[in-house]
Parts: structure tokens; sequence; C-alpha cells
């Protein structure tokens, strides 16, 4: 290695070093948002009723509401970002994005990688059935009929906890099953809250109401590593949401089922 | 090869398999007997053009014949329901099975009826036979006679046909197989399983109809 090697080299750590401490990660998120007085958030776009494109080729959804709801306690404008599921957390760590809200669960290997606030949407495979069917525990399923699709989630879970009165119908796929359902062919269908309030949204044949839990995963705010002043601030506005019932309007609005009380 | 297969994991589902043969042969049975009877009606009637029955049973015929039938099922599991009919997954998969082997066999023995030659029939009205008798011996018996290897083979098909009721969670041999694939995830070993017992059941349900019609139809006494 030549001495003009060894400058360059030197050199060109020295400029790297100097622009790695210039990068918006290492900075306090907080105090930057409102610098910028924008608040970047990247938003699903391929998953109702999280986050679609609207008819104005705007996107809309509960991510979208929740991002909107944040951005206005903040005092900041909303940029919004829409992302795919597979690159969201990608757009969070390369800085691209101040806040990840895309239906977000939480799982140890994201955990490595990114934070994440407190809960700010309900996420969860359970029992759903029509609101004048008395279920509230597995144990209330004795002598009841219950659709499922075969070997998903919920047929799994339901197969080990539910009585041996209860009549448990194996179908297909999600539509067959929630066809059972509304043909009243079975009393109750065990399914996802999402899938539910995509059943309501489109007919109001035969209203899925929540009975049971059977598996939860909330969806979490991803922010990025060490910003525990961010994260304090988001948990603040969430809680401050949940109590004066801001947040259940956007539960109801696009869940078509009030926030459990759990969340 | 990097698969190694294991068929201890379709084993242990030996009982699941088992509810689903007695299933398919309930319903190949029950299907069987009451179709062909639907059928051998329909036939008369198509045959002898008796009015107005005779284009009722046409309608019937072309309807069935003409659809498939994973949509007949699901009309009779999923659309009834909205005319206040709800019929469980064992009734609407007996109904879809009798009334789709009945269509076929009406024609299957139709064909048989209209090959018996006139001057057999008019021979039988001058040995001053009854109606009845000429129907029963100069008519029917041969006519099924002539047909039983095609209604044979039309059983056997309707009997690889029940597999679809396993879509309205009507829990025969197809519904075991799903049932066992979506707990083990050996497809290959579930799924070649399932079908080597098909083949076994087509086998054996062809022997025993081979049997029915020697014994019955043909009349042939052992020797």
């Amino acid at each position: 290695m030549n001495r003009r090697t060894v400058l360059r080299f030197l050199s060109t750590s020295a400029l790297a070093l100097g622009l790695l401490a210039n990068l918006p990660a290492l900075a306090d998120g907080l105090d930057s948002i409102k610098k910028a007085g924008t608040l970047r958030v990247a938003v699903p776009q391929d998953f109702p009723p999280f986050g679609t494109i609207g008819a104005d080729m705007k996107p809309v959804g509960y991510d979208i509401d929740a991002a909107a709801l944040i951005a206005r306690e903040m005092g900041v404008k909303l940029e919004l970002i829409p992302v795919s599921s597979t690159n969201r957390i990608p757009y969070l760590t390369t800085g691209k994005a101040d806040l990840v809200i895309s239906s977000l669960g939480k799982n140890p290997d994201r955990e490595k990688v990114i934070d994440f606030t407190n809960a700010y949407a309900p996420f969860f495979n359970g029992v759903f059935g029509p609101a004048d069917v008395k279920v509230s525990s597995a144990a209330d399923l004795a002598g009841k009929t219950i659709a499922v699709t075969r070997g998903s989630v919920e047929d799994l879970e339901l197969s080990k906890i539910a009585p041996t009165t209860a009549t448990i119908k194996r179908f297909e796929d999600n539509n067959t099953t929630l066809s059972a359902y509304l043909s009243g062919q079975t009393q109750l269908a065990a399914t996802g809250n999402v899938v539910a309030a995509a059943l309501n949204e489109r007919t109001k044949l035969r209203p899925l109401t929540p009975k049971f839990l059977i598996k939860n995963s909330p969806c979490f705010v991803g922010v990025n590593k060490g910003e525990t002043a961010l994260i304090a601030r988001i948990n603040e506005i969430l809680a401050k949401a949940k109590k004066d019932g801001s947040l259940n309007q956007i539960a109801v609005k696009w869940l078509h089922n009030p926030l459990p009380a759990d969340l | 090869m990097a698969y190694s297969f294991d068929f201890t994991a379709v084993a242990q589902y030996h009982t699941q398999l088992a509810v689903g043969v007695g299933y398919t042969l309930m319903l190949t049975a029950l299907g069987a007997v009451l179709g062909v009877t639907l059928g051998t009606l329909g036939a008369v009637v198509r045959a002898w053009r008796i009015r107005p029955f005779a284009q009722l049973f046409g309608l019937y015929v072309e309807l069935i014949r003409n659809t498939p039938f994973i949509v007949q099922l699901f009309f009779i599991f999923f659309g009834l329901p909205a005319l206040g009919l709800r019929l469980g997954e064992w009734q609407a998969a007996i109904i879809a099975v009798v009334i789709n082997l009945g269509a076929y066999s009406t024609e299957i023995i139709r064909a048989g009826i209209q090959a018996i030659p006139r001057g057999q029939i008019e021979a039988a009205g001058s040995l001053a036979m009854t109606r009845t008798q000429i129907f029963r011996h100069v008519v029917l018996q041969p006519a099924l006679q002539k047909v039983w290897p095609a209604l044979s083979s039309q059983i056997v098909i309707v009997m690889l046909g029940t597999s679809v009721c396993s879509q309205i969670a009507a829990e025969e041999l197809t519904f075991a197989a799903n049932f066992i694939q979506s707990r083990n995830f050996r497809a290959f070993e579930t799924y070649i399983v399932v079908a080597l017992i098909y083949l076994a059941l087509s086998v054996g349900v062809r022997a025993l109809l081979n049997q029915i019609g020697q014994r019955f139809v043909v009349k042939r006494r052992p020797a």
C-alpha cells in the first residue's frame, strides 16, 4: 500500500464518519419530526380494512386514520408513504419513514430490529356469531355448530379447546366457511376479526359479532431502535385516544366492532 | 432425494380414514339404490312418453346432465336456505347424489328400454300377458340386462364424484384426506393412500355390482 492509497483511505473514512454522524437514526427522532414539521408514516396500501387505495387514489383505512390522529396530536403535517408488507420495516430502518403504522404484529425477530409502542389496533382470531347467540368461552360451544376453514389457526386451536359436544364443520377455504355461516348452516364461525369486519362491510345478512378470542396478535406502531422520547410521546397519544374514544371511533368505522377492552 | 417419506404420519389417522370410507360407501349405496329407482321411473316415463311427466323428466335430465355436480351440491347446501329449506351436509349430499345419478340412469335405462324390439312386446301381448307382466319380464328386465355394465360404470363414477361432498364439510373419504393433510402436511403420503383406497373401493363396488347383475338382473343360476 503506497502513501497515496493510505491517504485516500484515511480521508474517505473521515468523510464517512462525518456523514454517519448526520444520519437521522442517530438524531433524536421526536425532535427532527418537530423540526421538519412533517410526520412520515409507512402505511399499507393492499390490506383492507387497515389500508387500501380509495376512490380518489389516496390511501384510506384504519392505519391511515391512526397515523392522522397521531400527526394531529403532535401538531405536525402527515406524509403517507405506501409500503408493502415486505418492505415496511426496511423503510423505517433506512430512515425513509419515521413510523410504521402498517398492521404490524410483534414477534421476537422484529423486536431485534425495531422497537414497538403500545398496541393501537386489535388483530385476532376468534369465534364470531349473531348477537343473540350467548357464547363467551370455549366451554359455551357445547352443542353448537361452528364453521371453520380447515387447517387454519382457528381450526387447530378450536379442535383442542372446544368441548366434544361442539360440532366443528371444516370447510375448504374462507369463502365457503363464510357462506356456511351466512346461509345459516352453522350457528357460529371462527375466523379473523379483519375477515369478519370485511364481511360485515359487504353484507348485513347475518352480522358477525365477536364472542371470544382464540389467538391475539394486536398491531403496534413500529419505531426505530433507541427512540425512547418518540415512543413515550406516541404511547401518551395512544393512551389519550383510547380514553377519549377517538381510537374507538376508528375501530368502529373500519372494523365495525368496538375496541376490545384489553387493548 | 431430499424428501423422506413417512407413512406413519398417515397411519395414525386410520380412524378418520375408516370413518371416511364408511360415509363414502353409505353415500354411494343410498345414491345407487334411490338414484337407479328414480332413473327407472324416469326411463319408463320418457320411453313411453307419458304426459306430462315425460316432459318434466326431460327437463330434469337436461338440467342435471348439463351442470356441474359441485354447483348442484352448492345450490342445495348454500342456496336453498335462502328459501327456508335448510338441509344438513348429509341430507344435501344424499339428495345431490340421488338427483345426479337419477338423471344419468334415466338416459341409460331409457336406451335399454328403447332397444327392446316392438315385436317382442307385441308377442308378449298376444300371449295374453298383463301390462305389468309385460313391463316386468319383457321390457324392464331385458333392458336392465343390456345396460347393466353402463349403469355399473355410472355408479362407480358417482362414487368417485362423492369426493366433492367434502366441500360442504360432509366427512367422507376425501374430507378425511384433506383433514389429515391439513394436520400432517404430508400431501404425497396422504393422497396416495387415499387414491389407493378409492381404487380398491372402485374395484370392489364394480365386482359387487357384477355379482348383483348376474344374480338379480341376468338371473343366470349358478351351475
